[in-house]
């Protein structure tokens, strides 16, 4: 999986050979992934400014304009059932649900890591029981995890953040576990362990320096990961609380007025399948530049 | 062999403890731990939650209470749920018949569609069809499964009037034929994600496969290309199949718990989220811990059925 694994250096104890120097020109190559790039500036730029140039805030009720359709008047995308703008709502939900995305990704990431690392690193005991712990909690299906465990808590975007982060650091850890495993037994670990470098420098000078593609691209996946978690808990009533929009508890109430103003329930939908696409896409064109010899499967 | 799966047995054990005391730590979890619906009640003093907590053996050291949790587990008994006071494990066996009849069906479909799909990307690898076939598997794989449902909803439902919008049976009529109708529906739904994922690894397996020594054999031979196609290549691009359909139960029963309420269909998804609605703590972590016992037996099925039915993975491999 590495870009860097079996094929050994000719000098015994070189460095993996740094391949990186075409990694930014093979991600332009792959056309999916810098539309997905290009998207998710786009939107990330559109959440962060766009409130600013609307003419209507995302809480400014007109009950007089409920439920006008998209393309029809003064609002751009319609109104919902309170005559609030959709898309002023639609760019301050995606301001939350980006939030969420990346910052249930950062956290879960440094726990993934941190795992990982110990236990790749260190092994026996210490690294059996982690990756038993790990396998564990992946028995559990997310939706279902993340739903017993925000039943008990309150809810806010702090703490929906922490959560998706809980559930979701396992494949990460199981990815670095065996990245560092393996590179470990290298040559230039072995050299830098003879040295007398510390564990701590080992392990982050130069074991997970040489692991970070595959870091890199699980990342990505995360972030998509996590906008998808934060939607399913929201429509099922457990996630980010109103008034506090997000893509997903937009489509919460949507569903009741399907017949009536499918836009409700097509904008959001619409909106988070964007997004997550998008990091997917770019996930798989990271992949592909960090790792030439994995050709398109 | 036979020592092969003694290790993997003993391995699901430990696992299946290591399971319970998650499951344990999230009961407790809760503030006031599985006192709190009484505490909730607000209608208690201080001394009568002392009083339920001793009744209950709440009193003692966790690692005993946990142990006491454990053995009841394992004899079956999982407490009653508080809405009817049935016992836990008979209220999720009466839900469990709906959630297996939409997840065996879908995962069907999903094999049919995907390994099809799957099938023809590989030999037609960078073609046209190819190409979209991996654009689509990459949108429905990012797609909500319950935007997707109500997407299905509002087109074949509210739009064609073609299918019903949730339920199992119409009332009073059912018919195989009425089940199957209502069947169509969340059955579309959760395959879409099952569908992706068996497309993806049935290409990159059939991939594997026909770049083989025996395929080029099999080629040399003069036998007809179909031939080899369907006898060596497909047969043993399967194999693996078992190992992902274990590992995808997980995303599957997430699925099926989001199609169940965008469909009103009344399985243990459905149930869950109810219970969850009603603060009906026993039959959440009944369900919960339900399906990651599913889960782990699942995947040791999964290692075992792959092992008898690869042969090139006997005694001496493992």
């Amino acid at each position: 999986m590495s870009a860097s694994s079996s094929v050994a250096p000719p000098a015994a104890a070189a460095r993996p050979a740094r391949r990186r120097g075409g990694a930014l020109r093979r991600f332009l190559r792959h056309r999916l992934a810098v539309f997905g790039a290009g998207v998710i500036l786009f939107l990330t730029l559109a959440c962060a400014l766009g409130p600013y140039l609307l003419p209507f805030t995302d809480t400014h009720i007109d009950i007089m304009q409920r439920f006008a359709p998209p393309f029809s008047g003064a609002h751009v995308l319609g109104t919902d059932a309170l005559g609030r703008d959709m898309l002023a709502r639609l760019l301050m939900a995606g301001r939350i649900s980006l939030l969420v995305g990346f910052s249930a990704m950062a956290i879960s990431m440094v726990i993934g890591i941190a795992v990982g690392i110990v236990s790749g690193y260190y092994g026996g005991v210490v690294g059996t029981v982690l990756m038993r712990f790990v396998d564990a909690m992946l028995c559990f299906p997310s939706i279902f995890l993340l739903l017993a465990i925000s039943a008990l808590i309150n809810a806010s975007v702090s703490s929906i953040i922490l959560l998706i982060a809980i559930t979701s650091w396992m494949e990460v850890a199981r990815i670095v576990e065996a990245q560092i495993r393996a590179l470990r037994a290298r040559d230039f670990a072995v050299a830098a362990e003879a040295l007398g470098a510390s564990d701590r420098r080992v392990m982050f000078r130069e074991l997970l320096p040489n692991a970070i593609a595959p870091i890199v691209v699980a990342a990505t996946l995360n972030v998509a990961h996590a906008i998808l978690a934060e939607s399913y808990i929201s429509f099922l009533g457990y996630g980010i609380q109103p008034p506090t929009p997000s893509w997903g508890n937009m489509l919460d109430s949507a569903q009741s007025y399907l017949t009536s103003a499918p836009w409700l329930a097509i904008l959001p939908g619409l909106a988070i399948t964007l997004a997550v696409t998008s990091f997917n896409f770019i996930g798989d064109g990271l992949r592909d530049a960090l790792d030439p010899r994995m050709d398109g499967r | 062999m036979s020592s092969y799966v003694i290790r993997r047995l003993l391995q699901g054990a430990g696992l299946l403890l290591l399971v319970s005391m998650i499951g344990f730590a999230i009961l407790h979890l809760a503030p006031g731990g599985p006192l709190s619906q009484f505490a909730a009640g607000g209608d208690m003093t201080q001394e009568d939650l002392d009083r339920v907590a001793a009744q209950l053996g709440l009193d003692r050291p966790l690692p005993i209470q946990y142990l006491d949790w454990l053995w009841r587990m394992l004899q079956g008994d999982w407490g009653l749920s508080y809405r009817d006071q049935q016992p836990v494990l008979s209220v999720i066996g009466s839900h469990l018949g709906a959630t297996l009849e939409l997840m065996l069906t879908s995962t069907l479909l999903a094999m049919m569609i995907g390994a099809w799909v799957g099938i023809l990307g590989a030999i037609r690898r960078y073609s046209l069809f190819d190409g979209f076939a991996t654009i689509g598997a990459m949108i429905a794989l990012s797609i909500p499964t319950f935007w997707f449902g109500l997407v299905v909803i509002y087109v074949f439902s509210v739009g064609l009037g073609w299918l019903p919008s949730g339920n199992r049976y119409t009332i009073g009529d059912e018919s195989l034929a009425n089940r199957v109708h209502h069947l169509i529906g969340p059955c579309m739904v959760l395959a879409l994600v099952s569908t992706a994922v068996w497309s993806r690894y049935m290409r990159s397996s059939m991939l594997d496969v026909i770049h083989q020594d025996y395929i080029r054999t099999a080629r040399s031979k003069g036998i007809p290309e179909r031939r080899i196609l369907i006898h060596h290549a497909v047969r043993n691009a399967l194999l693996p199949m078992i190992t992902i359909t274990g590992l995808h139960l997980p995303t599957l029963l997430s699925g099926a718990l989001v199609t169940e309420t965008v469909f009103t269909w009344p399985g243990m998804g459905r149930l869950f989220l109810d219970s969850i609605n009603y603060r009906d703590y026993p039959v959440v972590m009944g369900i919960l811990m339900f399906t990651a016992v599913l889960v782990l037996l699942g995947s040791l099925l999964a290692d075992l059925l792959y092992n008898v039915a690869d042969p090139r993975l006997g005694a001496n491999a493992t």
